[in-house]
Formats: C-alpha cells, structure tokens, sequence
C-alpha cells in the first residue's frame, strides 16, 4: 500500500468509528436510561426498537435554522463547535484497538490524547463568551473553572500507568498491562474516571450545562447543526475517555481469545465505561461548582499523587 | 463529597478581591433575570437577581405574569361554578382547593354534610396530599439534576390518579366537591382500587427514596442551604411543610381540625404532623418526603372506616338556586402547600359579594428576598425548588 | 422514611451506591409506561374526556348554555307550532333545536352542563382524540356532538354503602296525598 492510500484509509476508517461509536454510545444511554426509568425509550424510527433514532435526530439537526444572535460574535461563535469536534478526532486516531488497529501510531499517544482533548475546552469558552448571553457566559465560566479541577488529576493519573509501563505510548501501556494493575492501580483508575467524566461535563459533574439552572450554558444559543456538533462532541468524548479507560486500566485488548479479536475487547471493555458512565447520570443529582473543586483538590489530586508515589516506588523496587 | 457549609453561608456583602496587577481586577454586578421562561421557575414566576459572578447580592421575585383575576371571576359565578376556578390555581392540589369553597358555603348554610361525605372527601384530599408531594419529589431533584426520580414520581402519581379519576372523572381537576357533599357516590369496588393503589404506591417508595434519601450529592447540595429561621416564617406568613421544616409546629387539620381529621389526628390515630427544625432544603425535603407516608396511613384509616359507615348518601339535596346567607366567614384549610383560605362575603345572593383568597404559594415565595442573597446560583436553584411552589398559587 | 431505607443506611451503605441500585433493578424489571398510540389506554366511565349530544332529548332549555362557567355553549332555536291532535284541542308549541355547539377550545370540563340537564340530552365520553391543527375546527357542532354519543359507556355501579337512588328510597316514604293517610299505607303494605 503506498503511503497516500494508507493514510487515506486510516483518515476515512477514523472518521467512520468518530461517526459510528458515539452514536451507539447515544443510543445506548438512549435505552439504557430508558429502562433504568421504567421507559421504553425510542420505539419507532428505523422500526426495532428505535434503532434509527440518532439519525433521525441528525436528520433533523441538518433540517434546522443555523440561527447566529445578533450581538453574537460572528466567526468564534460559528467556528466554536469545530473547535469542540475536531480535537476529539485527532485523540481518538492515537487510541488503539490493538496492537496492530490505530488511526496514528504516535510515540507519545499518551500525550497527544491529553492534549488533544484539553483543547476541546476552548470550543465550550469560545462558544460562551461570543453567545452574547449572560447564562452562557456564566456555563462557559463554570467550564473554565471544572477545567482546573480535572486537568491535573486527569494528567497525574496518566502519569502514574506511564510510569507503571515506562512508556508514554498507549500501545506499549496497555501492552506493559497485567490483571495485578487492577489492585495496583485502582486508586488513579478511580481518579481517571472521575476527572474525565468532570471534563465531559456529564453528570454528576455538568455543572456547565445545568439545564435548570443555565438553560443550557454556553449552548443555549445554538440550534441546528452546530448544536449537534457540541452534543457529538460530548457523545465523541465517552468513546474517547472509555476506550482509553480501557486502554489504560482495563488492559485494552488483553482476555481469553485475543488473538485476533483483541480489538474487539477493547471496544467491549470500552462499552462497559461508557455504560457506567451513562449509569451515573441516570442515578445521581448534579454537585455544585465549587463543589467539584473541593473534591479535586481535596480528594482527586492528593488521591493521584499518592499513586503516582506507590506507582514509582514500586517500579523502582523491582526494577 | 465534602462538607461545603461554610463557603455558602456569608452574611452581608461580601467583599471581592482579586489579586491581579496592580490595582486588582474591576468586576461589574450582572443583573440577570430568571423567567418568566426558565426550566427551573415551573411556570411564569421571574426572578430578578443581581449577581457578583454567581452570588446572589439581592434577588426580587416578580410576580403576576399568570394573574387571571380569579378573585374578581368568584363574584360573578354562583356556588358550582366558583368550584371549577377555585380548582385551578394550584393545579397540583385541586381538590383540596375545592374543598376550603365548599366547606365555607356548607358551615355558613349551617348545612350537615352527610357522615360517608366527610369520610370520601378526607380520603380524596390526602390522596391528592401525596399526588402533589409526588410532583414535588420529582421536580425537586430534576432540578438539582437528578433525572430519574421524575419518572418513579409519576409512576406512583398515575397510580393514584387512575383511582382519583375513577371517582371523579377528572385527573387534576377533579371538580367532585359540591356544597353539601360529592357530585356523586363512588363506584362499587373502588375503595378496594384505593387500597391496591396505596399499598402499590407504598411498596414502590423504596425505589425513589433509593434516589433520595441519603444520597451525598443530594445532601451536599441542600444541608445548610437556604436556612428559613422560624420568626422569617412567622414575619412572612409561610406556612405549610416549609414552615414545618423550619421547626414551626403547626398544621391545621390538628389545630384547627375540620372534615374527619380531629379522629385521624386524635392520639393514637394514623395522624402526626412532621416536623423538622433544621430548616434548610434538606429539611423541606424530609417534612415533604415523611408527608407522603403519613398521608398514605391517613388514606388507608379513611378506607378502613368508610368500610365499616352505614348505608347512605353522600350528598344533600339542595334548593335549584343555592344562596347563602348574609354574613362572611374566613375558611381555612392545610392545604399540601400550606395554609388556603378562602373569606366568603355573601349579601345573601347566590353569587358571592366577595371571595378573597389567601393562597399558600404566594407567602411562601415573598420569603424568598430574603433566602436568596448570598446564595449561588446552584443554590438558587436548590432553594427556589425546595420552597415548592405552583405560579398558579402565586399569581391566582 | 421507610424501616427499609433506615435499614439500609444502617447498613452503611452509600446513598451513591443504593441510587445505582435502584436504576439497575428498575433495568432488570419491566416497564411500566403504556404504548400509547399502539395501544388505547383504558378509561374510566366517568373520565371527561368529551361531552357528546343526544339531540333528540334535547329541549333547547338553555340551561347548559346558561350554567356553563365560561359559556362555551351555543344554542339557537325556534318555536314551532305543533296542530291540535284532537278536533277542537289546542295548537301546542315546542322548541326545534336549530344549533347545538360547545366550543372545546373554551370548555373547562367541569361537567356543570351535563349535570344540570334535566333531560339527559348531555352525557360524558372518555374518548380524547379531538386535537386540532386550528383551533377553530374545535368547535363542535351539533352533528359532531352527536357521533360522540357512540362512545358513551354506562356509568358504573355505585357503592354497596351508597344511598339508595331516588326512585327505591321513594318506594319506603309515605305517600305525599295527605287526604287519605290510610289508603296510602294500605297502599305501602301491598307494595
């Protein structure tokens, strides 16, 4: 395969798992919450079981008036949900399915996925900032402050499995993987999940998006297609942060059977994540700003610190 | 989930500083308005906050967006027809509504209401007691973002509504109260309907309370919250399960017992009145949350003993034009919300001179100038919903 | 609170944990919502969903329209004279219902028309599926109001404990005449 072809293929096979997990994701919570609330859930678009619901919606996104306030600023406020897409996108070509199964095989995929998704942020600030509206000025400004509270517990906890593998390659972690990890590394497991679900402002942690306190934060003025650009994004974000769950903790493609079906594993695994992740929002009320930023600091980032030590105390031991 | 009492509770203004160049940075108050439209003041009430970043420095509620002159409408329908309005401006408590007009025109017609009337009226107003509690645990933690509640809410509140709307046709506005009784008798069979539903609705609390109760989130976002001093209850006239949160130990249906609750209430009856002296939204919620059991034993005597009455009617025949008496009387009722009281002025026409009435929901949110500041927006949120109001109620 | 959520919380359980609980068992069980579309709720008799006509019972009385709290009914009508049936008797006049319409778009459904009708030309449906695109077709005429009478289900049966109706208790009274008090209980003893 020459090298044009391969990247061509790599490009669209991304952007086709972009396209297609978080909509099972979206469907999932979609049924999911549904049974968890004694509901059905969708029943008739596609015809089993609302299967078709998601494209339907999108369908509809697509129909819709592309409305820009009048006090809007313009460019930011159109460029805003590109700004929260594309990263997304760019992190999820470094996650791997398995060893041989990923978009961009970088050598630092750690970083790159950390840093990728850190910039998703901005989408939500930009968005806030040029909406000309004082709820989604104050989402935008809870957005920045969830922000400081999850980055540094998020990368701390990273650190740790990093230092565990003794790499920064995503491959290489979750090739360094044992099940002894589980113990080992529980703490920053729980650390991780917290801080990513806090960065997906998903509850208990949406603050940003507080529907009945914010309408809906810095969102509150978009319709159409670029909202549903913000609400891919959020839906792109569990794929994201379960796989690399996944990847990180769970030892991504690693069980019975995983010759050549490791990546679907990882998915599995992955699918796991993103239920528990859609399972909190189905059972718990939403904590308050400052709130998050007491357990951040208080509890996330001395929790990661601690396991960042035992993590090189213990490599250093038996190194 | 730690304890954050003490970043919210500030007195007086509060002084911001931030360290930034030299001369700090200047900040501006924001004045934002909550409503008319907005996903957490159910309804049309606004709210016009001034906040520094997300504290409230002072908070107006304004009301009157949904004043339908309800008052001014009583005048000019006779004795029937004031029960369909009268029904309407607490959506969540209709029957109770109705009852306070009829109970007014029955004591000043010096009217005996026949014994399995009184009995069936006081199991409809405590099933409609919880139906509206309900509603309030639903909502209350929707809006401190618990999407789930709701849906087991509105389970148990179909359950009950089912056997509401056997009995009176109506779902919400029941419109079963006539002066002198009920429109009609019940349906064979019903009261064992009633039965089933209550326990059914009793057996399946646990799973809302699951939601509610003890949960950390829930408690960090309410305990110390909003906290109503017994005398702020006293100088704004709330009353109800809010002023009970707050330690104020009055309910009328045993202080100023009417219909057949001087037996619930009596000692050793089903009746007791929940209190908690916290006052803060946790404390609302618990009075609110306990309510619905005691509500539900109440139903449960009411079917017991309306099994063991005598044959008989469940309303009095009344003369085609219905006119009371030339007098006025002040009737006061406990309702879910609070004290409702209608003042009836009759100059012995069959339309009352003047029906004024003293709804539950609008003193329980004059309070709220003075919960708020200080508050953040989150908590806001908390104690708007936790002050549990219907527009309606407000604005009549 | 319930002894079983004491109980729980005694147990030390973390009301996060017991919240996840909950949602699982709901999960695992089967739902309780009704596919409405697909399948019609059952309502019952007394459910006020749509007041429907029975024309022919209707004497153009006006009570409805009177008694109405916001006055959603209209009706209009004539005199028509009707010839003496015996020679020598007197013509005799009766109301022809001309129009017969209840704007539901007004209606509040208290039920006060078909309660105070004294000739049951009025009855309560449960049927509910009359929405409109404008608001103006909800306006139904006499024709419309009568197709409902279709849907009209029996009342139900009343309470062991109810009073008897009218026409039983009536039975036990005395008979008003006070002329011949005896006649009359002779009367109630045969009966």
């Amino acid at each position: 395969m020459s090298p044009a072809v391969e990247v061509l293929v790599r490009t669209v096979a991304v952007l086709a798992a972009f396209l297609v997990l978080p909509l099972l994701v979206g469907q999932t919570e979609h049924k999911v919450m549904a049974h968890m609330q004694g509901r059905l859930g969708p029943m008739y678009a596609g015809g089993f079981h609302g299967w078709a619901q998601l494209v339907a919606d999108g369908v509809k996104f697509a129909q819709k008036e592309d409305v820009t306030p009048a006090a809007a600023d313009r460019p930011v406020f159109r460029l805003a949900p590109a700004v929260g897409l594309v990263p997304y996108l760019v992190a999820l070509a470094a996650v791997p399915l398995s060893p041989g199964l990923v978009g961009a095989d970088a050598p630092a995929s750690a970083v790159l996925v950390l840093a990728a998704t850190a910039v998703g942020i901005l989408g939500t600030l930009m968005a806030g900032w040029a909406s000309a509206n004082k709820y989604s000025l104050l989402g935008a400004m809870r957005a920045a402050a969830q922000l400081l509270s999850y980055e540094l517990p998020l990368v701390l906890a990273v650190a740790s499995v990093c230092l565990a593998a003794g790499s920064l390659s995503l491959t290489a972690i979750a090739g360094a993987w044992s099940p002894w990890w589980l113990l080992w590394q529980l703490p920053g497991a729980f650390v991780f999940l917290v801080a990513a679900v806090a960065e997906l402002q998903r509850p208990p942690f949406d603050m940003p998006v507080a529907d009945s306190e914010l309408v809906f934060g810095a969102y509150t003025e978009y319709t159409g297609l670029r909202f549903a650009f913000f609400l891919l994004a959020e839906y792109a974000g569990i794929v994201l942060m379960s796989l690399l769950f996944a990847v990180l903790y769970l030892g991504g493609w690693k069980g019975p059977l995983s010759g050549d079906l490791g990546w679907l594993w990882t998915l599995l695994k992955g699918f796991v994540v993103s239920v528990l992740v859609i399972w909190m929002r189905v059972a718990w009320p939403r904590l308050r700003e400052d709130q998050l930023q007491r357990l951040a600091w208080l509890g996330l980032v001395p929790l990661a610190l601690l396991q960042l030590a035992l993590t090189g105390v213990w490599v250093v031991a038996t190194a | 989930m730690g304890q954050t009492g003490e970043v919210t509770t500030t007195d007086g203004p509060r002084e911001l500083t931030v360290g930034m160049g030299a001369g700090g940075l200047a900040t501006a108050d924001m004045v934002l308005n909550i409503g008319p439209q907005h996903p957490a003041t159910h309804g049309v009430l606004r709210l016009r906050i001034v906040v520094d970043g997300e504290r409230i420095i002072t908070a107006e509620p304004v009301v009157g967006y949904m004043h339908r002159g309800a008052e001014k409408l009583f005048e000019v329908r006779d004795y029937r027809q004031i029960i369909v309005l009268a029904n309407r401006h607490d959506w969540l408590s209709a029957f109770a509504n109705e009852l306070g007009v009829v109970l007014g025109v029955e004591q000043m017609l010096g009217l005996e209401v026949p014994e399995r009337a009184v009995w069936a009226r006081t199991l409809l107003a405590e099933l409609n007691r919880v139906l509206n509690h309900l509603m309030f645990l639903g909502s209350y933690p929707l809006e401190l973002g618990a999407i789930t509640p709701i849906f087991y809410a509105f389970r148990e509140r179909e359950e009950l509504q089912a056997v509401m709307e056997e009995a009176s046709g109506g779902r919400m506005h029941y419109m079963f109260n006539r002066v002198g009784g009920l429109k009609e008798d019940l349906p064979a069979g019903w009261l064992d309907r009633v039965t089933h539903a209550v326990r059914a609705v009793r057996g399946r609390l646990p799973d809302l309370e699951a939601l509610i109760s003890g949960n950390e989130i829930l408690e960090a976002r309410t305990r110390g919250i909003g906290l109503l001093s017994p005398e702020a209850v006293a100088a704004y006239g709330v009353s109800g399960p809010i002023a009970r949160a707050s330690g104020v130990d009055m309910d009328l249906r045993r202080d100023a017992p009417y219909l057949a609750y001087p037996e619930l209430f009596a000692p050793g009856g089903p009746g007791r009145v929940v209190t908690r002296t916290a006052g803060d939204c946790l404390a609302r919620l618990e009075v609110l949350l306990e309510q619905v059991h005691v509500s539900l034993d109440l139903a449960d005597a009411c079917v017991e003993r309306m099994r063991s009455l005598p044959q008989g009617p469940v309303n009095v025949r009344l003369p085609k034009v219905l006119k009371v008496p030339e007098g006025d009387l002040y009737t006061a009722t406990e309702n879910p919300l609070g004290f409702n009281g209608y003042y009836l002025v009759s100059r012995g026409e069959k339309t009352p001179w003047r029906l004024k009435l003293r709804s539950a929901s609008f003193n329980n949110i004059g309070v709220l100038r003075e919960l708020l500041p200080g508050a953040l927006i989150s908590d806001m949120v908390a104690i708007l919903g936790s002050t549990f109001f219907v527009v309606g109620d407000i604005d009549k | 609170m319930t002894e079983a959520a004491k109980g729980s919380r005694a147990a030390g359980i973390p009301g996060l944990v017991r919240g996840l609980a909950a949602t699982a068992r709901t999960l695992a069980r089967p739902t309780h919502t009704s596919e409405y579309p697909d399948a019609p709720p059952s309502l019952p008799p007394r459910s006020r969903g749509v007041i429907a006509l029975l024309a022919e019972n209707c004497t153009s009385c006006m009570l409805c329209a009177r008694e109405c709290p916001d006055w959603c009914i209209y009706i209009d009508s004539h005199k028509e004279t009707v010839p003496a049936t015996t020679p020598g008797g007197r013509d005799r006049q009766r109301n022809v219902l001309d129009r017969f319409a209840i704007d539901f778009s007004l209606c509040m459904y208290c039920g006060i028309c078909v309660e105070v009708c004294p000739f049951d030309a009025l009855f309560w449906s449960p049927e509910f599926e009359y929405a409109e695109l404008d608001i103006r077709e909800l306006l139904h005429e006499r024709d419309r109001l009568g197709q409902w009478m279709a849907t009209v289900p029996p009342p139900p049966a009343l309470d062991e404990r109810s009073a008897d109706p009218a026409e039983v208790s009536a039975l036990g009274k005395p008979a008003r005449a006070p002329r011949a008090p005896r006649q009359a209980a002779a009367e109630e003893g045969q009966a």
